[in-house]
């Protein structure tokens, strides 16, 4: 019982590790470079049963080669591993599970493997720690859920080891920070190694592997919507976004999510915005991705600076040529930050707004449905009012005295409040109700056995929800059956909708909670396509003056 | 698509602003997810009368309180509305039914 404690066990066992690499892999290690071929040898290598692994799987950006090389590890030297990840985005992503590679996972979104996943953890295949948003699962890393061996993408590396990861940084800046300053290792995957690097977005003694992936990283374009899709509806709720909430509230600083719904926002700003002389009053500085949706408003000078989380492919020239919008490195392409920018888009905005699937009547809203397990991503921390926030904006003040008027005590002290606006259209597809007596989120969370239902945004955090009815300001509602009211009052034709009290809703009309198109001024005739500034992605092109290059699946003229 | 899978609503309401004569008005086309509504003048009548045709069977509560809400706005009156619809949500069938109004002399704005 005397023997003193060692307190330096991590940097020891991290010691153990590199010379077992250096054992193992001999000459096809050379200096931080490995043998493409030797990968799975080096992965056998590193990892240790148990290991928590932060596997790159961004929003757009995977470290797709070795995700691939986890599946081969030998599971008699490397099993129980512990996942922790942004986004489940590739098969292989939940292969790992289903090989006893790996058990457990912490992660933040998992759109197009949702239904997958819900089927392993049915079958008892992993166990799912929590899902995060992902500036929570950020802050584990830091915390406790710090990764053992990061996995990451990166563009190019060159004879030393600092990293150059182009316009998509993403997330690799937080997970390898988290990594390398606790004695973890880090390992890159990398497209190219190159003599000399046009810009270091990863310092080399940060990264103890490079490994030369024989493919590209896989990179999805997920933030280009062709505005030939846009309906008129849409451009209906786009007028009534930018007069009834950008205009009222003067809003300057913002994030938008992804969608239809604000591409229309957005390619309305140069025509109808333009007619509203707005221009300069609202929408000039963006948390956002480099969204082709932008560019028209960007051309027309409607916007001063852009931060992103992530990149856009085919963004890539136009960004360049556009330095002043943009952040960019010295090499002139853009450096995007997941981290920093929804720490921007959570504190220092003052608006966003978004899309959602399901509404109920308290204003909580979900894009759960049944048999998939998607999670949140990011818009949980848009969507939210900052509470820790300090600095004042007049949209702000204005939101925070409308939600207080009236109010005393702890509720009635002066404050702000961010704007959280969810659009949606009243029926979705196949005459889907988009208002609901109870969310699918509450029957999935007793499927999975989730210790709440999976809300993507609280009904106390949304300040208008806007349809092609009209706009209910719920910083206006005093009593939940006035919220419910309201709520109903712009439901439509949806069950909820027919079943408001009418009377109750007509007074709500009268106190300006509730706003019809005619309120506001907009005759829903002139709603029309016309009013986009690009109607089609060779607009969009053009407008462009032929920087933006967009993905061939894009290409349809 | 079979005949067999469109069901067939009618609705008639008194009209309050009589249309002078009036050319008919077509907006809309026949699409998934869309519609066509085409006015006519029914001369001698004093009332505005829907004749709907639509693919999406099972909704007649909702098409009744669309075109409710389209008579108390606009209250056409010798009007005869003929409608051609593929599943269209009600906001889309709202807004085409305003846009043919828009055509119909005499009706208001």
């Amino acid at each position: 019982m005397n023997t003193p404690r060692d307190w330096n066990t991590r940097a020891t066992n991290r010691r153990e590790r590199l010379a077992r690499v250096a054992r193992e892999l001999g000459p096809a290690l050379a200096g931080k470079q490995v043998d493409s071929a030797k990968v799975v040898a080096l992965l056998d290598a590193v990892l240790e049963p148990g290991d928590r692994v932060a596997l790159e799987g961004n929003n757009q950006k995977q470290a797709d080669f070795l995700a691939r090389a986890l599946t081969k590890v030998d599971t008699a030297r490397v099993r129980d591993l512990h996942m922790v990840q942004s986004v489940l985005s590739l098969p292989e992503h939940l292969d790992v599970f289903e090989l006893g590679i790996a058990s457990r996972l912490d992660f933040s979104f998992s759109g197009p493997q949702a239904a997958r996943l819900a089927r392993l953890v049915e079958g008892g295949h992993l166990r799912i720690g929590a899902i995060h948003t992902y500036l929570e699962l950020f802050g584990r890393y830091f915390v406790d859920l710090t990764p053992k061996v990061a996995l990451v993408a990166a563009q190019a590396a060159d004879r030393h080891g600092n990293l150059y990861t182009g316009p998509n940084t993403e997330d690799t800046p937080a997970i390898v920070e988290a990594t390398a300053f606790s004695s973890g290792l880090v390992i890159a995957q990398v497209n190219e190694v190159v003599d000399t690097l046009p810009r270091v977005d990863i310092p080399a003694d940060w990264v103890d592997f490079v490994v030369p992936a024989p493919t590209p990283h896989l990179i999805e374009p997920l933030f280009t919507r062709d505005p030939a899709q846009i309906s008129e509806i849409q451009v209906l709720m786009a007028m009534m976004a930018i007069k009834g909430i950008y205009a009222e509230y003067g809003v300057q600083r913002l994030n938008h999510g992804i969608g239809f719904d604000t591409a229309a926002i957005e390619l309305l700003l140069p025509t109808y915005g333009e007619s509203l002389g707005l221009k300069g009053r609202i929408c000039s500085h963006w948390a956002l991705n480099p969204h082709p949706a932008l560019i028209p408003a960007i051309e027309a000078g409607w916007v001063q600076s852009i931060h992103s989380f992530g990149s856009e492919l085919g963004m890539e020239r136009y960004i360049q040529a556009r330095s002043d919008l943009f952040f960019t490195g010295a090499d002139g392409s853009l450096r995007s930050n997941r981290a920093f920018s929804q720490a921007a888009g959570h504190y220092a905005c003052d608006l966003f707004i978004g899309s959602t699937l399901q509404m109920d009547l308290a204003g909580n809203s979900s894009t759960a449905t049944i048999g998939r397990i998607a999670g949140f991503g990011g818009a949980p921390n848009m969507g939210a009012d900052a509470r820790g926030r300090r600095h004042a904006s007049d949209a702000w003040l204005r939101a925070g005295r409308e939600a207080r008027r009236g109010l005393g005590g702890a509720r009635g002290t002066p404050r702000g409040q961010k704007l959280v606006v969810q659009m949606v259209e009243t029926f979705r597809e196949h005459m889907q109700p988009a208002f609901v007596e109870r969310l699918d989120a509450w029957q999935l969370a007793e499927q999975a056995g989730m210790a709440l239902p999976p809300i993507m945004i609280y009904g106390e955090d949304v300040t208008h929800v806007l349809t092609e009815e009209g706009i209910a300001n719920l910083l206006l509602c005093r009593t939940d059956e006035e919220r419910e009211q309201a709520i109903r009052g712009v439901a439509g034709y949806t069950p909820l909708g027919l079943a408001r009290d009418r009377r109750a809703v007509e007074n709500l009309r009268d106190r300006g909670v509730i706003r019809r198109p005619e309120d506001l001024g907009i005759d829903v005739r002139d709603a029309t396509r016309n009013l986009l500034a690009a109607r089609s992605m060779r607009d969009l092109v053009r407008a462009s003056g032929g920087l933006y290059e967009p993905p061939s699946r894009f290409r349809n003229w | 698509m079979s005949t067999a899978g469109i069901e067939t609503l009618q609705y008639e309401f008194p009209g309050r602003h009589p249309a002078s004569a009036f050319a008919p008005v077509l907006v809309g086309v026949v699409s998934s997810g869309n519609l066509e509504v085409l006015v006519e003048p029914a001369p001698g009548s004093d009332r505005c009368t829907f004749r709907i045709e639509t693919s999406a069977r099972g909704f007649g509560a909702i098409w009744e309180a669309v075109v409710r809400d389209f008579h108390a706005r606009h209250g056409l009156s010798g009007a005869t509305v003929s409608i051609h619809d593929m599943g269209a949500t009600p906001a889309v069938v709202s807004l085409r039914l305003d846009q043919a109004a828009r055509g119909v002399t005499g009706a208001r704005p």
